[in-house]
């Protein structure tokens, strides 16, 4: 199972998610955000960082790199991508994802050890999960802020769409305690939160973070 | 030579906490005049000459593809002498 992992310039989790990747027990594949090569990849994930130096708006730059131009068209035709953070911006700014990630509330750069409730687990990358599952894995962003019309919203809550809420605080004022969000198809995730960061106990708060990779894995050889 | 001026505001919806922050900041400084700010972005592009139709245009795909985030944010363009 070839899972790819794009660097973009200021990408900082990229080699952390090609490590969850690994553990899980898939075969991570670097892929560079110059080349439109997916390099026969059946998944991809987005990793965090500051692309571009979140210069302009967090991931209004990336958005248009070449391999996005190959991502954005896969990911119509049911590819699975996973977008974690600045991942998550590049894929709201690419229109895969409805809404758009801003400021937090408080104008703070959060760094802590975050419950979150997984609400949805038909997707490719949560399925093994269970529906209500609390977790808890860490988010690290100045920029986590979910705003979305009225209108996107309850579309969004209407078809269960919500992959993730914030649970006991909502750490940066995102509406709904929204934590993380799929398209109408289910293959196209985002979150803030670090799934990648939580998959050993001697690193990470937590090893609920590798359900993430071990999910897609897993949807691959159910295909 | 002229400037085309692009300015980003996010909508009046959408919350400014760096507005919010300067609204704040004011009064400590002894300025109170602010009911309220919000903050936002000016692009200013050097184009050749006087611009054309056609070249306002263009800003204004590019204002509505890459300058500003239509999800969040308006626009407005302006011709500078």
């Amino acid at each position: 199972m070839r899972i790819g992992v794009v660097t973009f310039p200021g990408s900082l989790d990229d080699s952390s998610a090609l490590r969850a990747i690994r553990l899980a027990g898939g075969e991570a594949v670097p892929l560079f955000h110059a080349s439109d090569d997916l390099k026969e990849v059946q998944a991809v994930v987005l990793p965090g960082g500051f692309s571009y130096g979140d210069y302009l708006r967090c991931g209004a730059i990336s958005r248009f790199a070449p391999i996005m131009e190959s991502i954005i068209v896969a990911a119509e035709h049911g590819f699975p991508v996973l977008g974690i953070c600045n991942g998550f911006q590049i894929l709201t700014e690419s229109h895969l994802l409805p809404g758009a990630l801003i400021r937090n509330q408080d104008l703070h750069f959060i760094c802590a050890d975050q419950p979150v409730t997984v609400e949805n687990t038909n997707t490719p990358w949560t399925r093994g999960y269970t529906q209500g599952q609390r977790i808890v894995i860490p988010i690290k962003n100045g920029e986590g802020s979910y705003q979305a019309s009225a209108e996107t919203l309850a579309e969004l809550e209407g078809e269960g769409r919500v992959v993730l809420r914030y649970a006991d605080k909502n750490p940066n004022g995102s509406q709904n305690n929204i934590a993380g969000i799929t398209n109408a198809r289910g293959n196209v995730v985002g979150v803030m939160p670090h799934p990648e960061q939580a998959i050993e106990s001697l690193t990470g708060p937590s090893e609920d973070g590798l359900i993430f990779f071990s999910s897609i894995l897993q949807s691959l050889v159910a295909r | 030579m002229a400037t085309i001026i692009v300015e980003v505001m996010l909508k009046p919806e959408i919350l400014d906490p760096q507005g919010q922050a300067v609204a704040s900041a004011l009064p400590r400084l002894g300025f109170n005049f602010a009911k309220s700010v919000r903050q936002g972005k000016r692009f200013e592009i050097v184009v050749d000459g006087e611009p054309t139709h056609a070249q306002l245009a263009e800003v204004e795909a590019a204002a509505e593809k890459l300058l500003s985030n239509p999800v969040i944010e308006t626009y407005v363009v302006k011709v500078e002498k």
